[in-house]
């Protein structure tokens, strides 16, 4: 149990959706083109994800853990297609 | 027989269905709002054509919220009859009623043209006006049509012949230039393994006038209107 997270704590969530590796990109390969054509040779294999943030409510970091994970099933990631992790820090600003 | 047509916020070929099932077929037909409840006896639902909640997040993933999804999941769930056309196909494979997802156009452009479909199994309540291997033709217009599945939900569905329509060109063969939108296995429309659940991109309801440009469209209607009028639909059942 994590120290330090008051009863009913403002978390700050940050969701990073991004595709899975078998799925084909083609927005990212018209980003990486455009890159290329700018000069940036360098760059391979572009990807595009989503990122999503929000403030959560939470009587506790587990609890916003479940929540934020049931949300990312239901909603925010589709899982044919797409992988999604998150970060949840107090919104005050102190990390855990 | 009993339709009714979901109307979502941003809903818009919910019209040409109406037009389709009551002034060219003739049918009992209705519109239902998305916050409404499911209530008495129905047919076969139709979650029509458009860019239901804008297509925010993904098309598709927030209309499969709306309050009137949890009559149509069990409707379906007991054998009803749902026909989902392009949006109406993403929201029922955000719902879980359809396997597999549809992504945007492999060539990131919104396409909006006719297109040749062939029939590929006429044993379902949504084909069964077709022959096996007809030749069709009716209008995509869509920017996310891109069906895709894993290897192994493709092998189930290929298995199952679960796959109803696949873009091929005027000869009635597939390739990557009569593909128009990238689809895995040119698949244009699929059905679940009780048969009773059927998502397509391409338009039927607005192939359904000579006058208009063809009515290959019909076939799709006119087969439901054939199972629910010979009361065979319990047939589709597991």
């Amino acid at each position: 149990m994590s120290a330090g997270v008051r009863i009913g704590s403002l978390m700050r969530v940050k969701v990073y959706v991004t595709l899975k590796g078998a799925v084909l990109d083609p927005q990212g390969k018209a980003v990486e083109q455009s890159l290329h054509s700018m000069g940036y040779g360098g760059v391979e294999e572009v990807r595009m994800g989503k990122y999503l943030e929000f403030k959560l409510k939470a009587s506790s970091r587990s609890e916003a853990e479940a929540q934020v994970r049931q949300m990312c099933e239901k909603l925010l990631a589709n899982p044919v297609i797409e992988d999604y992790r998150f970060e949840i820090e107090e919104a005050t600003g102190s990390r855990h | 027989m009993r339709w009714g047509i979901i109307v979502f916020p941003g809903s818009c070929d919910d019209h040409d269905v109406y037009y389709c099932l009551k002034r060219v077929l003739r049918q009992r037909v209705e519109f239902v709002w998305h916050k409404d409840r499911l209530v008495g006896r129905w047919d076969c639902l139709v979650l029509p054509g458009g860019f239901s909640y804008g297509d925010y997040l993904r098309a598709g993933a927030m209309a499969r919220f709306s309050p009137i999804m949890q009559g149509v999941v069990e409707f379906a769930r007991r054998g009803g009859l749902v026909l989902g056309i392009c949006n109406g196909f993403q929201i029922l494979c955000e719902a879980g009623l359809l396997p597999g997802t549809l992504m945007r156009n492999a060539s990131l452009h919104f396409i909006c043209r006719p297109v040749f479909l062939r029939l590929e199994e006429n044993d379902s309540p949504f084909t069964c006006a077709g022959k096996k291997g007809q030749l069709l033709r009716f209008p995509i217009k869509h920017g996310e049509g891109c069906y895709y599945a894993d290897r192994l939900t493709l092998r189930r569905l290929r298995r199952n012949r679960q796959i109803l329509l696949r873009y091929v060109d005027e000869k009635g063969k597939t390739s990557a230039s009569a593909n128009p939108n990238g689809s895995l296995d040119h698949i244009a429309g699929v059905c679940n393994e009780n048969r009773n659940v059927f998502g397509l991109m391409p338009h039927p309801e607005q192939a359904a006038e000579k006058l208009l440009g063809g009515e290959d469209g019909l076939r799709i209607f006119a087969s439901v209107a054939a199972t629910c009028g010979k009361g065979e639909r319990r047939k589709w059942l597991a």
